[in-house]
């Protein structure tokens, strides 16, 4: 195996893990705060997908486009949210498992029912196609490398917000330690809508960045909502630091793996391996280590 | 009171039982009446789901943990009567047995496992382990792959007799499904079920009265598996085909699905909820080509606005 | 005391952290006793009764069950050596009726719990002690009704009457008496009377009046550390006692 190769695909891994670190604060920072489970995130991921598509043939700017999607899920999150979320948040578990399962049925057909069975595809402007010479034998294209560089700025703005805002601060005590957010006498209601409409925003983030690079079909997002329910639960519920860390892992042992089990364990098992190791790594991280690399002991 | 929190207990629960077999028997008279294939088909995927959901039951009503893995027993059972019809073997002496225990051993496994955990986590792991069980499905090259395979020959009662034929698979899964209620009930109804329901309401005062609650959950968790995988069996004959879709989550949503539907912890519960799933995806596929979108809609809509499921809804009509 | 103790525990030590919680506690429940556990807020009584129970682990000393050493033995374990607790906050099974309580209590204690296939027992089945053990509760009339359909104080008193009919020899009651208005108290005394020598008790109590009226030897325990043990006499004159707990209780009353 060339170095090069090696090289690449630690790239791509990176990259998935930060597609997956913004899946999966959008899941801890729900979690966290709401003591909420969403099985409709990924839904959100594959609406962000359509949105751009949508957006990119109605705006001749790509970032335009990129802005006019952004505003259209705020604004769909914020809705979902005041109708139907926050209604779930006081009751058990298996009520927020099928309520958000309804939501991810619904908003997967409901996207076909605009858009249609066939995959859609977004192109590229110019200005961000073709690949950067790194080195002098090592290319990688520069749409990758943007979306790299995409979501390292979201993690930062996040960064900020989190660590240098007053809404900030209250949405770290709340996932910190929920019961605190109330003693603060926060608008509960409003924070509570702000963190899922972040959270929403950032899995669509995570599907515009991915349109370009693969088929907008429905659907496309829930593989990525399980990997990134791994993500949290190796992280640790609750833990923002945890989610990056366990992405970036996550990310790189997913990509490379795929190199390494077929040839290690053979074509078949190789390949069950490859897709399956990753949900070895979290019932194993869930049986011996619960909280995660990061998070707090959960009850 | 929220859509989990109903358990209804009766007061006797063997009238209980009378109405179950009853509503049973009367879906075993209907099918020579509806002489048509399209409707015997529709009894059989009424009991195929209804086996799966009364077992899942088990867990969630009764245990009080939600399974998002039991797509995956369900598919051992599919697979089971794939694979051995591949071999050769279609006998349903063989099949069933076979595809009961394969997934009793593999449910056991997982059970002794998830169950060392709580809430979220249970949620988690089950997911994990279905997961790793639809890539195991998925990675079967010999076995179509991701594309499934068509079954290769039908399970037989006899020769000449056997699941292919309509009114055979629909009363063939009848009589497995009044076993598996039968079943559920006597576990429920004895000390066994007493234990695993105090353990449910308080594992704390279980442990404080003598008993451990896991071996009791584990046994269960163990049965109910297998159990669910003599609905894959019947669901692999009915489609006549053997594929991972039946492993995905999806599919154990929709279990979860017909269980709050009909009203957990009973056993008339995830039956009619397993009807009125299978009606509710006939009437609005009749009706729309977007189905899926008005059934999860119907989902939400019992989830926040109804305190109950359909058993809930006749017993307070009745009081 | 001519028989050894029924319980018995020996320099038991238990910190969180910093934060010694349990100091050095050693005391004994003899066969037939009442012995009265005091002490104010925050003294370390649930946390002593937890190690006791097996809810929490010791840090380091030994507690005896009949001369058995215990501490590696889960609650449940324990409880089936003939160790019953009744906890301050009723633990009862939200959707069982009063007799489902008996009943799942006799398949506990009698180790029954998978039987799977034959009916479990019913309302009519109950056994004449245990009809007896809701009969001296109060609670025979109500035995057909839902828990959750009980007034406050009558769940504390299924709660007593779980531990009665757990063929116990030691029980651990965790407050009997909080919460109960003056009548219901009168009562939940008299039971407690009536119950003395057939059990060794572990009492754990705020109510004076009746810890003295009741209970043979008393035991204080003041910030995790047992700070006198006697009879009901002995402790109420004991100068320390006075000045560290009694004293205000004493002004109260």
């Amino acid at each position: 195996m060339s170095l090069g190769l090696f090289i690449e695909q630690v790239f791509n891994g990176l990259q998935l893990g930060m597609i997956l670190f913004l899946m999966a604060v959008g899941v801890t920072l729900t979690f966290g705060v709401m003591n909420l489970i969403n099985l409709a995130h990924g839904s959100m991921l594959m609406i962000g997908a359509f949105l751009i598509a949508f957006a990119t043939s109605s705006v001749p700017s790509f970032g335009l486009a990129v802005l006019l999607a952004m505003c259209m899920v705020f604004v769909l999150s914020w809705t979902i949210e005041r109708v139907l979320v926050k209604h779930l948040y006081t009751k058990p578990h298996l009520d927020q498992v099928l309520a958000s399962f309804g939501l991810s049925i619904v908003l997967n057909d409901g996207v076909i029912m605009i858009w249609g069975r066939e995959p859609l595809y977004v192109n590229l402007p110019a200005w961000l196609e073709g690949p950067v010479q790194l080195t002098s034998t090592f290319s990688y294209p520069l749409y990758r490398l943007s979306i790299t560089g995409v979501a390292i700025l979201a993690g930062l703005a996040l960064w900020f917000l989190l660590t240098q805002t007053r809404l900030g601060m209250q949405i770290r005590a709340g996932a910190e330690k929920r019961e605190m957010i109330g003693a603060l006498g926060v608008n509960i209601n409003f924070l509570f809508t702000v963190v899922f409409a972040i959270s929403a925003m950032l899995a669509a983030l995570g599907g515009v960045m991915l349109g370009p690079m693969i088929s907008v079909q429905s659907g496309m997002g829930d593989p990525l909502l399980i990997l990134s329910l791994a993500v949290v639960v190796i992280g640790g519920i609750g833990s923002l630091k945890g989610a990056l860390y366990a992405a970036l892992l996550v990310g790189l042992v997913d990509t490379l793996g795929r190199m390494v089990w077929p040839s290690l364990l053979g074509p078949l098992v190789g390949n069950i391996v490859s897709n399956a190791a990753i949900y070895i790594l979290m019932a194993m991280v869930i049986a011996i280590r619960p909280s995660g690399l990061f998070g707090r002991q959960l009850q | 009171m929220s859509a989990s929190q109903v358990i209804k207990k009766s007061d006797s629960n063997a009238s209980r039982l009378a109405i179950t077999f009853s509503v049973l028997l009367l879906l075993a008279l209907l099918v020579p009446l509806l002489d048509q294939a399209y409707y015997t088909k529709l009894v059989s995927r009424v009991c195929v789901f209804a086996i799966a959901a009364v077992s899942l039951d088990l867990i969630v009503g009764f245990s009080g943990r939600v399974s998002l893995g039991h797509a995956a027993f369900f598919g051992i059972g599919v697979y089971s009567a794939g694979i051995l019809a591949q071999l050769g073997i279609t006998q349903l002496g063989w099949v069933m047995p076979i595809a009961f225990m394969a997934a009793g051993l593999v449910g056991c496994f997982i059970g002794s496992i998830s169950l060392r955990t709580q809430g979220l986590y249970f949620i988690f792991i089950t997911l994990a382990f279905s997961q790793m069980i639809f890539f195991i499905a998925q990675g079967l090259r010999m076995y179509g792959g991701d594309d499934g395979f068509r079954l290769p020959a039908p399970t037989v009662w006899v020769e000449g007799f056997d699941l292919s034929q309509p009114k055979v698979l629909a009363y063939t899964m009848l009589m497995v499904l009044m076993a598996v209620a039968y079943v559920a009930h006597r576990l429920m109804t004895s000390n066994f079920g007493q234990v695993i329901i105090a353990s449910r309401d308080n594992s704390r005062k279980v442990n404080s009265l003598g008993l451990q609650p896991y071996p009791y959950q584990l046994t269960l968790f163990t049965i109910s598996a297998a159990m669910c995988a003599l609905g894959g069996v019947g669901f692999a004959n009915l489609n006549e085909y053997v594929s991972p879709a039946s492993i995905s989550w999806v599919q154990s949503g929709e279990f979860l699905f017909m269980v709050i539907l009909g009203s957990a912890g009973t056993l008339l519960g995830p039956i009619l909820g397993a009807a009125a799933f299978v009606l509710l995806e006939q009437i609005l596929s009749a009706w729309t080509e977007y189905w899926m979108f008005y059934l999860g809609i119907i989902l939400m809509l019992r989830v926040l606005f109804l305190k109950t499921g359909l058993l809930g809804l006749i017993a307070q009509e009745r009081t | 005391m001519s028989q050894p103790p029924i319980l018995e525990t020996v320099d038991v030590v238990k910190s969180f952290g910093a934060l010694m919680v349990t100091d050095r506690v050693s005391l004994s429940v003899y066969p037939g006793e009442m012995h009265a556990l005091i002490g104010p807020n925050g003294a370390g009584k649930s946390t002593l009764i937890n190690q006791i129970t097996g809810e929490l682990e010791v840090n380091s000393g030994s507690i005896f069950f009949e001369q058995q050493l215990i501490n590696p033995l889960s609650a449940a374990a324990r409880s089936r050596l003939g160790m019953s607790r009744a906890y301050q906050v009723p633990q009862l099974f939200g959707t069982m009726t009063v007799a489902g309580h008996m009943i799942m209590a006799q398949i506990a204690s009698k180790n029954q719990g998978f039987s799977m296939w034959k009916k479990s027992a019913e309302l009519h089945e109950l056994s004449s002690a245990q009809q007896d053990i809701l009969q001296q509760v109060g609670l025979l009339h109500l035995a057909s009704k839902p828990m959750a359909s009980l007034a406050h104080g009558e769940k504390r008193q299924l709660e007593l009457a779980i531990s009665l009919s757990c063929d116990a020899r030691l029980l651990i009651l965790d407050e009997p008496l909080a919460g109960l208005g003056p009548t219901e108290s009168e009562q939940m005394i008299e039971l407690l009377r009536r119950l003395k020598t057939r059990y060794g008790i572990l009492l754990v109590e705020h109510d004076m009046q009746a810890v003295f009226s009741l209970a043979d030897r008393v035991s204080v325990l003041v910030n995790g550390s047992v700070i006198a043990s006697g009879t009901v006499e002995q402790i109420k004159n004991d100068p320390l006692v006075k000045s560290a707990y009694l004293g205000d209780e004493l002004e109260a009353h």
